[in-house]
């Protein structure tokens, strides 16, 4: 038999232990046996000095052909054997996607922190401060400086909590405007402020009162502040809280602080104003209260009311949550009861 | 304030549905409650006339009546009313008829008589109980004699008559008024009001001066004004005056007292008659109680007054107490002849303190706290004389008595074009500003773009600049005021370091897997004195409401705990709470408490539950205290914070507290709540912790400054060591830092072990010791040598044994 007919025979029974090889380790042997220094090719190319000198590149050729032959048909070969092995792990490694994901251990803010935040996101947005005080306030600034002296009549409108005779737990936040008027420093620019916090009423609790709530009350004080721009204020609370569809609308009220005053409410959103069991049948929800503050108020801040004017705004978030969430017991807000608390999840 | 459209459609006339009236006056004036007519939700209920009346054989009470309703057969009706009378007019409830509250009449049988309806009380087709008149308060009400038999009642009662319930602002007293309302609609709708003004019709035979001598203090009631009505006969009034009563929400009691109530709501006007027959002498005084002097009012109720009272006195001593309530000695019966009618002003917050001080809120008194119309006391002290004398035939006594008399004059108020559109951010013209205060029927003068308004007394709501901007406002139409944006000069909008520390504590328990709470502030003084991070005095309400909440909290705990009771009983037992709030610390002798922020957590249960693929995690000290850390060390609070066994907390478990400070700054606490404690909540073990924030926030913060990181290897070496139980991990860990040598990178622990293999009262504590240089690669045998030492030290200084 000559070389070519030697390597045919090789090639031909390498192909098939190549193309019935099972595993990688097989594989290697086989290209180590066939291709390595002892391999038959090696072997054959060796027996090539026997011939005579004009066969041998003829034969050479044919030996390196064979062994290129070889070569792929083991990579081939390989990268199969690679495919078949990972199609089998990967079909061993299936799992059950529908299984529950493992929890994420998290807390979250409380709901009527939610409306809070969001609340104070828009005025920080707009230019405005956020301003604390404290809950503990006095007479002077709680009434007096909102234009609430101790005989009249709106004094009435909210009962009172007090401590001594000058002390009292604060009825609204509206004090810390006070405050913060008698501080501002007007030759630095305009006063836009809101002060959210807790306050407290001399109420029995029931599904509709709590002793304890929060406001967030805002105020403008500049050369050129209109009703105009309280109106379009107040647009964007309610737009932002009930959603952009929103319109308001506003009736004319009555609060010490501020004249001329106003309520206002914003068009349904569950039926919009279509009329429905959350509006009454009226298509509008009272949501707040507002006005341009009350010369007497920054008088008594001693602010020039002939120069300077402003709105005033205050909100109830225990309010906005309730209708928002169509949550129907106010008291649920301070029971904290996990179950409660937990459905308010979402952000944004 | 309740206003039939009827009423006021003899005052202004304006042609529109009750519906949408009532929607412009929410819109331009007061809200509104309510519209309705009495007559809602009623159907097929008609006049019936009572043909015979006959005992029920089976019954001591129940009457047979055969009652006309207009159709061909009378109707067979048993009534248990203890009035039911033969030939009356009734109210007749017919089959398949509804009546108030909904309630269906259906035929039916009544101690086996065939009942076909039912012949109903006022309250019974919709009337509140108070204004029902007192006679048919317990029995079948009586229509009028000429009552057609089968028509519907509702016309004979004023029932078809629209009210619209108005919730009268308390600046808006000229509304508590029907004819203060129609001055408004009119000015709304752009009508003129038409009023009547009853003519007095005088006795000539003598003077009132004859009757009467009055004294007022002008500071108690600055007018005061009588007159005397004689020859009166008190019966009931006529329908129409009772329809108008009940309309607006009065029970009619007798001609005399009904007509005082009718001009209270027809003027807004407070008018009280006295029987002049029991008044003693001629002399009547208004003047302030005695302290002690006592007065039985027309409740029935005997009163103390004190000297904050307004009274009327005759020359015995009280008769009433003005603006409030009359008195009984001097009440209107059936026995009085002689009428003396009051018209008067009293002070204001004087009558405010006395309704207080005795519980007597009435439709007068709301009225004289809110104001009233200086400039129609006399007139409607006129129109309430010439009404009594027309319906009791009486006479009236010539002159009006007068203690007081207060000259009433428009206030003239100025304001200019320019500042109505400054404020309202409109473009108005003179015009249009003009037509609105010439609708209010306010006088104006035009001059160079200020008008000078002159504001009638009915309108004493309005004294200043901004209070004309706000007729302009709302007259015009808050619907056409722009909505615009403050614009001027731009400023910062953001929190405070304060405020954002705040917010990130927040964030930072949420994202530890704390749900945030917000509890009460206000609590009992044993729970506000619980949990103390520092001595202080309790802040107590003057006048709490309810004995849970009298106490400013001075803990944020005792809330939290509350909140994990309440959760518990209802059976939800795993809980990982965090409150951020004030505590109000109080010194003692001063009266205002300091108010400090904190931030408290309380776990309980699980903190994590079991799943198909993860172990339950239970609450622990450890879990606790690394929430603490982490919150500390992400506050930038990382530098000598020490956690120091704290038994001296009598509501924590003494070997299971911890104080925090850093430095010598104690920050607050945290550990397990005493078992009485947990007991007293009936919650099982759970772990809190108490942080001052506020001293967090002042505290000096490590500045994060990039450290590269080393490329040279680090070596660890693992020492594993029993000692004493007593021993505290913080106290090796700084013997291992003090000994360690430079290289010293870290001490982590990494187990703890007692039991098997340990000797009693030891434990096995491991630590894996990491060294690292900057700057150069190190040598195992420079480790070794370090690591050496330590080990010997820790012997030396624990008495350990290595293993
Ligand atoms: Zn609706």
């Amino acid at each position: 038999m000559g070389l070519k007919d030697k390597l045919t025979e090789l090639k031909e029974n390498a192909l098939k232990e190549i193309n019935t090889a099972e595993d990688l380790k097989k594989i290697n042997s086989i290209r180590v046996n066939l291709l390595g220094k002892k391999g038959p090719i090696t072997e054959v190319l060796r027996g090539m000095r026997d011939l005579p000198k004009e066969e041998r590149p003829n034969v050479g050729s044919f030996a390196n052909k064979v062994r290129d032959e070889l070569t792929s048909a083991i990579a081939e070969r390989k990268e199969r054997i690679e495919i078949i092995k990972i199609s089998k792990r990967l079909e061993e490694e299936k799992i059950d996607v529908t299984l529950p994901g493992v929890p994420v251990k998290a807390g979250q803010p409380h709901i009527i922190m939610q409306v809070i935040d969001q609340i104070e996101k828009l005025f920080l947005g707009m230019g405005y401060q956020v301003v604390d005080g404290p809950e503990v306030e006095e007479d002077h600034y709680n009434f007096e400086m909102m234009n609430l002296p101790k005989d009249h009549p709106a004094r009435d409108m909210q009962d009172t909590f007090y401590i001594t005779d000058k002390l009292l737990m604060r009825t609204q936040t509206s004090p810390v405007q006070a405050r913060t008027m008698e501080k501002h420093d007007f030759s630095k620019g305009p006063l836009k402020m809101i002060s959210p916090g807790k306050v407290y009423r001399r109420d029995t609790d029931d599904a509709t009162h709590s002793h304890q709530f929060h406001q967030i009350e805002g105020l403008v004080i500049d050369k050129n502040i209109t009703m105009a721009d309280l109106k379009g204020t107040l647009q964007l609370i309610a737009r932002t809280v009930f959603g952009e569809e929103r319109e308001i609308r506003l009736r004319p009220s009555y609060f010490p602080f501020t004249e001329p005053s106003v309520e206002v409410d914003v068009s349904c959103f569950k039926c919009n104003g279509q009329g429905c069991s959350v509006c009454k049948n009226t298509g509008w929800i009272e949501v707040l209260g507002a006005g341009m503050v009350h010369p007497n108020v920054l008088k008594m801040s001693g602010i020039d009311a002939d120069i300077y004017g402003g709105f005033a705004f205050g909100l109830g978030p225990d309010r906005f949550a309730m209708l928002k969430y169509g949550v129907d017991d106010i008291r649920e807000f301070y029971l904290n009861d996990v179950r409660f608390l937990k459905q308010f999840s979402q952000r944004g | 304030m309740k206003i039939s459209t009827k009423w006021l459609s003899d005052y202004v006339n304006v042609d529109v549905e009750p519906q949408v009236l009532a929607e412009k006056i929410e819109r331009t004036a007061v809200e509104v409650d309510e519209v309705y007519r009495l007559e809602d939700g009623l159907k097929k209920i008609v006049v019936g006339e009572t043909l015979k009346v006959a005992a029920h054989p089976n019954s001591d009470h129940l009457h047979i009546c055969q009652v006309d309703v207009g159709e061909d057969e009378p109707l067979q009706i048993i009534c248990g009313a203890p009035n039911i009378a033969a030939h009356k007019k009734v109210i007749v409830a017919l089959p398949n008829s509804r009546i108030a509250g909904n309630v269906k009449i259906k035929r039916g049988k009544m101690r086996g008589e065939v009942s076909e309806g039912m012949i109903c009380a006022l309250q019974e087709i919709g009337f509140t109980e108070g204004v029902v008149p007192k006679k048919f308060v317990d029995g079948i009400y009586f229509l009028p004699d000429n009552a057609e038999p089968g028509k519907p009642v509702y016309p004979y009662l004023g029932m078809d008559e629209d009210i619209i319930d108005l919730d009268v602002t308390p600046n808006r007293a000229d509304m508590l008024s029907m004819r203060g309302t129609a001055y408004e609609i009119a000015a709304i709708y752009n009508k003129k009001v038409s009023l009547p003004h009853l003519e007095v019709k005088e006795s000539t035979k003598d003077n009132v001066a004859d009757y009467l001598k009055l004294k007022a203090d002008t500071e108690l009631a600055s007018t005061y004004l009588m007159r005397l009505i004689k020859n009166v006969t008190v019966k009931e009034s006529p329908l129409w005056l009772q329809k108008r009563l009940w309309n607006a929400g009065v029970r009619p009691l007798n001609n005399i007292v009904d007509v005082t109530n009718y001009v209270l709501m027809d003027y807004g006007q407070p008018l009280h008659s006295f029987d002049y027959g029991k008044i003693n002498g001629n002399n009547i005084t208004v003047r302030l109680a005695k302290a002690g002097e006592i007065l039985t009012t027309l409740d029935e109720q005997e009163r103390e007054l004190d000297e904050h009272d307004i009274v009327i006195a005759d020359d015995k001593g009280p008769i009433a107490l003005a603006g409030t309530m009359g008195g009984q000695s001097t009440e209107i019966d059936g026995g009085t002849t002689t009428v003396a009618l009051e018209a008067a002003v009293f002070n204001s917050s004087l009558i405010r303190k006395t309704a207080r001080r005795h519980n007597l809120h009435s439709e007068a008194s709301m009225r004289f706290e809110r104001g009233v119309n200086r400039a129609t006391v006399a007139e409607a002290l006129n129109t309430a004389a010439q009404l009594i004398a027309d319906l009791g035939e009486g006479e009236i006594v010539s002159g009006v008595a007068e203690g007081s008399l207060e000259a009433t004059t428009p206030v003239e108020v100025s304001i200019s074009l320019d500042k109505i559109n400054k404020v309202l951010g409109t473009d108005l013209t003179i015009d249009i500003v003009a037509d609105i205060f010439k609708r209010l029927e306010f006088g104006v003068e035009i001059n160079k773009n200020v008008f000078t308004v002159s504001v009638p007394p009915r309108r004493w709501d309005i004294s200043i600049p901004a209070d004309l901007i706000e007729e302009v406002a709302r007259i015009y139409g808050y619907d056409n005021l722009p909505a615009t944006l403050p614009k001027g000069e731009l400023t910062p909008g953001h929190y405070n370091y304060t405020q954002k520390i705040i917010r990130e504590t927040r964030q930072l328990l949420e994202a530890a897997g704390l749900t945030q709470a917000v509890s009460y502030g206000l609590t009992t003084t044993a729970k506000a004195q619980r949990f103390l991070m520092q001595p202080s005095e309790a802040t107590q309400l003057s006048f709490p409401m309810s004995s849970d909440r009298t106490t400013a909290r001075m803990n944020l705990i005792s809330g939290l705990l509350d909140d994990i009771a309440y959760n518990v009983a209802r059976k939800v037992k795993n809980i990982a709470f965090y409150e951020q709030g004030r505590v109000f610390y109080r010194e003692k002798g001063t009266e205002r408490p300091v108010e400090v922020e904190h931030v408290a957590g309380a776990l309980t249960g699980l903190f994590e539950t079991a799943t198909w693929h993860n172990t339950k995690t239970p609450v622990d000290f450890y879990l606790t205290k690394g929430i603490v850390e982490h919150l500390l060390h992400t506050l930038g609070v990382t530098e000598n914070i020490r956690y120091v066994q704290a038994n001296g907390h009598e509501e924590m478990h003494p070997g299971r507290t911890a104080d925090v400070y850093v430095g010598n700054e104690f920050l607050g606490f945290l550990g397990e709540i005493h078992p009485n404690i947990a007991k007293e909540y009936h919650i099982e073990r759970t772990y809190i912790f108490e942080l001052d924030l506020k001293k967090i926030i002042t505290m000096p913060k490590q500045l994060e400054i990039y450290t590269p990181i080393s490329k040279y290897p680090a070596i660890t070496r693992d020492v594993a060591l029993a000692v004493n139980k007593s021993i505290q991990n913080s106290e090796i860990v700084s013997c291992i830092r003090k000994n360690g040598g430079k290289n010293l990178a870290k001490v982590e622990l990494f187990d703890v072990y007692e039991g098997e293999h340990i000797a009693v009262n030891f434990k096995s504590l491991a630590y894996k010791l990491t060294y690292q240089n900057k700057k150069t690669t190190l040598l195992d045998e420079d480790v070794s040598k370090d690591f050496a030492k330590v080990v010997a030290e820790l012997k030396k200084e624990f008495d350990a044994e290595i293993r």
